[in-house]
């Protein structure tokens, strides 16, 4: 049997790809599931048609993130899986059906004629509004602190059920349309394009406000994440967090005046990465906040071995031929059905 | 009356009704995907348009199936979490990494090159195009692979220690990865998918010659799948055999629930049909043909086989569904192989396609694969309870602390949904069959297409009300 436990902090290199690989379907499904939330209000059937082909050829490669997430947390920290699953039961299972009405509806939709692909319509928006929603409340319940005893949840079937975590979940929805409306500016031309960027803004203006009421409220939920921010010389050394939000927001409002079709989408992924380092900063380190931490919560060494050599020569592959995939359908998404 | 809803007969319930919606998806583009790229071949080889119709037939009804594979699949793997926390704790030392490896190497390959083989006709060269249809196919294979030997390391687990808190930890992993029952579970699987294609595609064939429609395309697809009824379609009682020997020295009682044997005897009889009854130990009303199971399973007339009697109660099957499973699966194989049979026979008098009671007989035969794949599961999956690791670890004391009116709403969401949802991908299946391969205009390469359509067509938008 093989370990690299001898040389290599096996735990700390899981929690790195752990939160990676979650980062990475957050931004990817982020921008496919806020061009759902966006679809209804689009200005015609035409431009729904582009907003659709926009994300076609991606949006089942995103999803697998959101697998390799589930899949790798299972093999690298199964405590930390066996725990916070039944503890967030139930907006698991919800967000898992709206992905399944949204997923289908992509197929759906080009097959269908006429009233029923209406249907369609509906069940991509509220399926990908539903999805969106329940990870962000999946999120504020375990931001919140999930109650174990011994190796299970012992909580109620409703402790991640509060206004926090319905704030988290607005927020996410807000985050996402915004990821969306930029990544339509980049990828439409015309009248999707000038509508998305008009969307942008007005998405902008929420996704600041959640930001500043999901910060301030994080530390009144733990006392320990309110000494992390708050205490001398942490404040000032965390100081550019903020700073550097501000900045991204002030470069973007300013990128969707002046027209730009590029830096907008990036710009938001660069929000959504300082939000998160934010985030993880807040919850080091754990893994079941706040009584299991990723080294207790960690597999044993023999099996986060044999994965991280698979994961070493399939990681990067695998982000090789996910950009190539990114290149063969770059530039603007025509209405067009394509196959 | 909710309250009282026993949380492990929910949860098991659960998965029965996901997992089996699941796997008829998978059983079916595992082998399409590999159809789909002999057919590209083909087309590339010969240069015939008939098999580019085919294909672009094929791909589209690829496309809804993988769709809904991939959306009830993210469930499955969440599942094991929601409703199995206690076994995901105990196994995943050892089943994670090689759930993280299905979704490495199979899961992205799929999803990525998925897009290639949809929307990349008119944006990659035709190799590329081509290769990514076989990547598609080795995924499908890939995760096959990966998942089955999942599944039969619970089954026959091998390569382990149980540790601190009842944690089973791996010390071998070529034994864990290639436990006993693994290669023909693999094997018997792989072959199941392939037959259920051939048998689709073949029924859907001869619809279309027996209504006279599409025949030069039906031709074509009747005889690639007939080729797989005549040769691929007698190795599966072989390896189901085979597969049959491994259970016996593995999980000698699944053998007898299918058998329907309760006591151990020499020279045991085959039970062509009965009713087995759990309570009172025996099979009634059974229709037995002398010596065969003994023949069957020792290979010797006077073989001793072992009745279920052996075991304590709490540690047998439900025996009934277990035996009538095996008595589908195998029924539905053995019509399999007549099909080859008899398509042999037409193809020698020259009246292959064109026989009016054999298109009939395959046309019904259209579903027989998915049967078949769900019955053998519910062979193996009811056979070898009440264990979730055979042997180790009691399916009833893994389930999560989630408690049983939360099951039932799931479970009850689950059924409205994927009722809806895949009725619904069926109908547009079914349309698409309706339909037919269609005269390549459309086609890439040089069969007049215009412009590549994914490329921006900027004149064509006039300020996005045109199509309203």
């Amino acid at each position: 049997m093989f370990s690299f436990a001898s040389f290599l902090d096996l735990p700390l290199i899981w929690y790195g790809l752990i939160m990676t690989a979650m980062f990475l379907y957050v931004i990817l499904d982020g921008f496919d599931l806020g061009v759902g939330i966006l679809f209804p209000f689009a200005p015609s059937d035409t431009c729904r048609d582009r907003m659709m082909n926009s994300i076609a050829p991606f949006w089942d490669g995103n999803e697998t993130w959101l697998i390799l997430g589930g899949g790798g947390l299972f093999a690298a920290f199964p405590l930390a899986y066996a725990i916070v699953l039944p503890a967030l039961y139930i907006p698991v299972i919800l967000m898992l059906l709206g992905l399944v009405f949204r997923g289908v509806a992509f197929e759906f939709r080009f097959k269908a004629t006429g009233r029923s692909r209406k249907i369609w319509d509906v069940a991509f928006h509220f399926g990908s509004l539903g999805a969106a929603f329940m990870q962000g409340m999946i999120l504020g319940g375990f931001v919140q602190g999930i109650e174990v005893n011994g190796r299970n949840f012992a909580g109620n079937p409703l402790d991640w059920l509060s206004a926090f975590s319905v704030m988290t979940g607005l927020a996410l929805v807000c985050g996402y349309a915004l990821l969306g409306s930029t990544w339509l500016i980049m990828k439409t031309a015309d009248a999707t394009q000038d509508w998305a960027r008009k969307c942008a803004a007005y998405v902008l203006v929420l996704v600041a406000l959640f930001m500043g009421l999901v910060s301030l409220s994080m530390p009144f939920l733990n006392a320990d994440v309110k000494n992390l921010w708050f205490s001398l010389p942490n404040f000032f050394m965390l100081l550019p967090m903020p700073l550097m939000t501000a900045g991204l927001l002030v470069l973007l409002w300013r990128d969707l005046r002046t027209r730009r079709e590029y830096r907008p989408f990036f710009l938001s992924l660069g929000l959504f990465f300082l939000n998160y380092v934010g985030l993880g900063i807040s919850m080091w380190p754990w893994l079941v906040p706040f009584e299991i931490s990723f080294r207790k919560a960690a597999a044993a060494p023999e099996s986060q071995s044999l994965l991280l050599v698979g994961t070493a020569i399939m990681l990067p592959l695998v982000l090789t031929y996910t950009g190539y995939c990114y290149y063969i359908f770059r530039g603007k998404a025509s209405h067009e059905t394509t196959y | 009356m909710l309250a009282n809803l026993d949380p492990v007969i929910l949860a098991r319930i659960q998965f029965a009704f996901t997992i089996s919606f699941h796997i008829i998806f998978p059983a079916f583009t595992i082998g399409l995907a590999s159809w789909l790229a002999v057919v590209e071949w083909r087309f590339l080889k010969t240069g015939n348009v008939v098999y580019q119709e085919i294909y672009r037939m094929w791909v589209k009804i690829f496309a809804v199936t993988f769709g809904m594979g991939v959306v009830s699949g993210v469930v499955m793997s969440y599942q094991f979490g929601t409703n199995w926390s206690v076994f995901s704790d105990k196994a995943g030392n050892v089943l994670g990494p090689l759930l993280g490896y299905e979704v490495l190497t199979a899961f992205f390959l799929e999803a990525s090159f998925l897009g290639v083989m949809l929307f990349g006709w008119n944006r990659v060269s035709r190799k590329m195009h081509f290769a990514s249809t076989v990547i598609v196919a080795f995924g499908t294979l890939l995760s096959a692979f990966w998942i089955l030997s999942a599944n039969s390391w619970m089954q026959t687990p091998q390569g382990y220690r149980v540790g601190e808190y009842g944690l089973f930890y791996p010390t071998d992993w070529l034994q864990v990865i290639f436990n006993p029952s693994f290669p023909y579970r693999f094997a018997h699987m792989v072959v199941a998918a392939y037959l259920t294609t051939a048998f689709v595609v073949g029924g859907i064939a001869a619809y279309y010659l027996w209504r006279k429609r599409h025949v030069g395309h039906a031709r074509v697809m009747f005889g690639m799948a007939m080729v797989m009824a005549v040769f691929v379609a007698p190795l599966q009682p072989i390896i189901g055999d085979l597969h049959g020997l491994n259970t016996l020295e593995h999980q000698p009682a699944k053998v007898a629930a299918m058998e329907g044997l309760w006591e151990t005897q020499r020279g045991a009889p085959l039970k062509l049909f009965g009713w087995p009854d759990q309570e009172q130990e025996k099979t009634k009303y059974a229709l037995e043909i002398p010596k065969l199971s003994s023949l069957i399973l020792t290979h010797e007339l006077e073989g001793e086989v072992k009745g279920l009697k052996e075991w304590p109660r709490d540690e047998r099957p439900p025996v009934f569904w277990v035996f009538w499973s095996f008595r589908i699966m195998v029924g539905i194989g053995m019509l399999m192989v007549m099909t080859g049979g008899i398509a042999v026979v037409l193809f020698f008098r020259k009246k292959l396609f064109d026989t009016r009671w054999f298109q009939v007989w395959c046309m019904a035969l259209t579903p027989a694969g998915f049967i078949a794949v769900l019955a053998g599961w519910f062979v193996t999956e009811i056979g070898r309870q009440p264990y979730i690791v055979y042997g180790a670890l009691r399916t009833s004391d893994t389930v999560s602390p989630v408690i049983g009116p939360n099951i039932a709403l799931s479970l009850l969401a689950f059924i409205i949904t994927y009722t809806f949802v895949f009725g619904a991908g069926s109908y547009y299946i079914l349309r698409l069959i309706g339909k037919g391969p269609e005269a390549s205009e459309k086609a890439y390469g040089d069969h007049g297409i215009k412009a590549p359509p994914l490329v921006t067509d900027l004149g064509s938008e006039t300020g996005g009300g045109k199509n309203v």
